[in-house]
C-alpha cells in the first residue's frame, strides 16, 4: 500500500518537474513546481516527517512559491516560443534516446556506490522536537550559515528595490 | 464499526452541517447588519427571510456561467475550486468534542487527528492563497489583476503574526496537536476561573484575531474584495458558481479561523465554570430566547411575527427541551454539552466578524501592510519572546 503510494506520488513529482521544462508559460511552470513541493512533502510524510512535511508546503510551497508567482506576474512575462524549430523526428527520437542514457548512467553510478539497506517507511519516529533538538546541536553551523544567507538576500533586495534619492 | 465506515460517516455528517452552516452564516451575517443599521434585512423570502440562502444558491446556480473570451481558461477555472477545496478541507482536524461513546463506537468527535494538527490548518491557508492569485491574474483584467496581487500579499503579509501568535500557547501546551491543546486547557483555577488559554495570552488573542481578519479578508481588510474598490477585485469577471465558491470560501475561512480561535485560547468545548452548574446553561439560555422570542410574537411588530415568533418560540422551547433530556440520558450528554460549548464560542466569534464589519471602516492599502509589517507582526514577536522567557524558566 505505501508502495503504491508513494510510486503515485514520487510519479506525481517526476511528471511535474518535466512539466516545469517543458511549459512555455512561466505561470504553469511556477505551478508545476508547487506540485513537485506538494509531492515532495507527502513522500516526507511516508517517511514519518510529519512536521518536515508541513514545514515544507508551509514555507516552500506555501511562501516561496508565492514570491516566485507574484513576481511572475507582476512582470506579465508571457508564454514563450520556440526560437528554433526542429523536426518531431528529432524530439521524439532524442527524448528516447536521452532516456536511455540516463537510465545507463544511473545504472553504472548505482553499481558503482556500495550497497544500502532499502528506505522504511515510517522509519522516522520524531516529532518537532527531535528535529528542533537537531537543528540546534548537531546542525547548528548550516542553520547559522541559513540564516546569514537569507540576511543578505534580504539586505540585497531593499537595496535593489530602493528608489534613487 | 469498520473505522472505514465509520469515518465516512463522520465525513457526512461534518460535510452536511458545514455547508448548511456556510449558507446561514451568510443570513445570520445579513440580520446582524441589517438590525445594526436599524433596518430588517431579508424579510420575505421565507419567515424572517430563512429561505433567503435557498434563493441565493438557485441565483447563483441558474445564473449564465460566462467565462469570457480573453482569460486563461485553465487558472481561470482553478482558482475558484482551489480556493473552495483547501477552505473546505481544513475543517477535518478541528475537534468538536471529547471521546464519546455510542453503543459499540467509541470514537473522537474529531474526523481525523494528525499529531501537527495546527500546523495542517497553517499549511492549508498558506497554499489557498494560490486561488486568490491565480483568480486575480487568470482574468486578464488590471483591476482583477491589482485586487488579486493586493489580496495575496495581504494574506501572506498577515501569516506571519498569525503564525507567531499561534506559537505562544502551542509553547504553553507544549504539543501541536488540537486534542492535547484542549486537554491542557482542562481544569479550573480557584475552583472556578477556566484554565483557558485567552489569560495568560490576551495579547497573543488579539493578536490572532486581528491576523484572522486579515487572513480571511473581512472588513477592515476587505480592501482587495471591496465593491467599490477596484471594481471588485479578485473576483469581478467571476460570475454564477465559480463566484459562489469564492463566497463559499470566505466563509469557510471564517468558520475555520474561529474553530482555531476557540481551540487554542477559548478552551475547545470545555465550560467556562465547572460541570454541575454549566449543564444548565444551555436549558437556560434557549428557554430565555424562547421566552423572549414569545414575548415579541404576543405583541408583534408586524403581521407575519404573529405567527412566525411564536413558532420560533417552540422551537427554542424544544431545544431547550433536548437539552434537558439528555442531562438524563448519559450517552447524548458529552455530545450536545461540547457541541453547545464549542458552537457557542464560535458564533459568539462569528458575532464579533459580523459586528465589526457592520462598525469599521476599511484600511487603505499601504495603511493595511504598514500595520502587519511595523505593528502586528513586532507585537507577536514580543510575546512569542515573552511566553517562550516565561516557559523557559518555569519548566524543571
Amino acid at each position: 500500500m505505501t508502495a503504491i503510494f508513494f510510486l503515485i506520488f514520487a510519479g506525481l513529482a517526476v511528471f511535474c518537474a518535466i512539466n516545469l521544462v517543458v511549459q512555455t508559460h512561466p505561470i504553469a511552470s511556477a505551478l508545476s513546481l508547487i506540485g513537485v513541493m506538494g509531492s515532495l512533502a507527502v513522500l516526507y510524510l511516508q517517511l514519518g516527517g510529519e512536521f518536515i512535511a508541513a514545514a515544507q508546503v508551509i514555507v516552500y510551497a506555501g511562501a516561496i512559491m508565492v514570491l516566485f508567482v507574484f513576481v511572475i506576474m507582476l512582470l506579465n512575462a508571457g508564454a514563450e516560443s520556440a526560437t528554433f524549430q526542429v523536426s518531431r523526428f528529432v524530439k521524439y527520437f532524442g527524448a528516447i534516446l536521452l532516456a536511455a542514457f540516463l537510465g545507463l548512467v544511473s545504472f553504472i553510478i548505482q553499481g558503482a556506490l556500495p550497497r544500502t539497506e532499502g528506505v522504511i517507511f515510517g522509519a522516522f519516529q520524531g516529532t518537532a522536537l527531535d528535529v528542533g533538538r537537531k537543528l540546534f546541536t548537531t546542525y547548528l553551523l548550516p542553520f547559522e550559515a541559513t540564516s546569514v544567507l537569507i540576511l543578505i538576500a534580504i539586505v540585497g533586495a531593499i537595496v535593489l528595490a530602493r528608489k534613487e534619492v | 464499526m469498520n473505522f472505514f465506515i465509520l469515518t465516512l460517516i463522520k465525513v457526512a455528517v461534518v460535510a452536511f452541517v458545514l455547508l448548511t452552516t456556510l449558507a446561514y452564516l451568510q443570513w445570520i451575517e445579513r440580520k446582524v447588519i441589517a438590525h445594526v443599521q436599524l433596518r430588517v434585512g431579508p424579510y420575505r423570502v421565507g419567515p424572517h427571510g430563512l429561505l433567503q440562502p435557498l434563493a441565493d444558491v438557485v441565483k447563483l446556480i441558474t445564473k449564465e456561467g460566462l467565462i469570457p473570451s480573453h482569460v486563461n481558461k485553465l487558472f481561470y477555472l482553478m482558482a475558484p475550486f482551489v480556493a473552495v477545496t483547501l477552505a473546505l478541507i481544513s475543517i477535518s482536524v478541528i475537534p468538536f468534542g471529547p471521546e464519546i461513546k455510542i453503543g459499540p463506537v467509541d470514537t473522537w468527535m474529531q474526523l481525523t487527528d494528525l499529531r501537527i494538527g495546527i500546523l495542517f490548518v497553517i499549511a492549508v491557508s498558506s497554499i489557498g492563497v494560490y486561488g486568490v492569485a491565480l483568480g486575480g491574474w487568470a482574468s486578464n483584467n488590471k483591476y482583477s489583476l491589482l485586487g488579486g496581487l493586493r489580496s495575496s500579499a495581504q494574506m501572506i503579509s498577515y501569516e506571519l503574526p498569525l503564525a507567531l501568535a499561534v506559537a505562544a500557547p502551542l509553547l504553553l501546551a507544549n504539543t501541536l496537536s488540537f486534542r492535547d491543546m484542549v486537554s491542557y486547557q482542562s481544569g479550573y483555577w480557584l475552583g472556578f476561573i477556566p484554565r483557558w488559554n485567552l489569560f495568560p495570552e490576551i495579547l497573543g488573542f488579539i493578536v490572532f484575531m486581528i491576523a484572522a481578519f486579515a487572513e480571511t479578508n473581512r472588513v477592515p481588510f476587505d480592501l482587495p474584495e471591496a465593491e467599490n474598490e477596484l471594481v471588485a477585485g479578485f473576483h469581478t469577471e467571476y460570475s454564477s458558481m465559480n463566484f459562489a465558491a469564492f463566497f463559499m470560501a470566505e466563509y469557510a475561512n471564517m468558520v475555520t479561523v474561529t474553530a482555531v480561535a476557540t481551540l487554542l485560547f477559548l478552551g475547545g468545548w470545555q465550560p467556562p465554570f465547572p460541570a454541575p452548574y454549566s449543564d444548565v446553561v444551555p436549558i437556560l439560555v434557549f428557554a430565555l430566547g424562547g421566552l423572549v422570542a414569545l414575548y415579541h410574537g404576543l405583541n408583534p411588530a408586524r403581521r407575519m411575527d404573529k405567527f412566525t415568533l411564536p413558532a420560533t418560540a417552540l422551537v427554542f422551547f424544544g431545544i431547550a427541551a433536548i437539552f434537558g433530556l439528555s442531562l438524563f440520558v448519559p450517552v447524548l450528554k458529552p455530545i450536545l454539552m461540547a457541541l453547545f460549548w464549542f458552537c457557542g464560542k464560535i458564533l459568539v466569534l462569528l458575532f464579533v466578524f459580523i459586528w465589526v464589519r457592520a462598525t469599521l471602516p476599511r484600511f487603505r492599502y499601504d495603511q493595511l501592510m504598514r500595520f502587519a509589517w511595523i505593528f502586528l507582526f513586532p507585537l507577536a514577536m514580543i510575546n512569542l519572546l515573552a511566553t517562550s522567557l516565561i516557559v523557559a524558566l518555569t519548566t524543571k
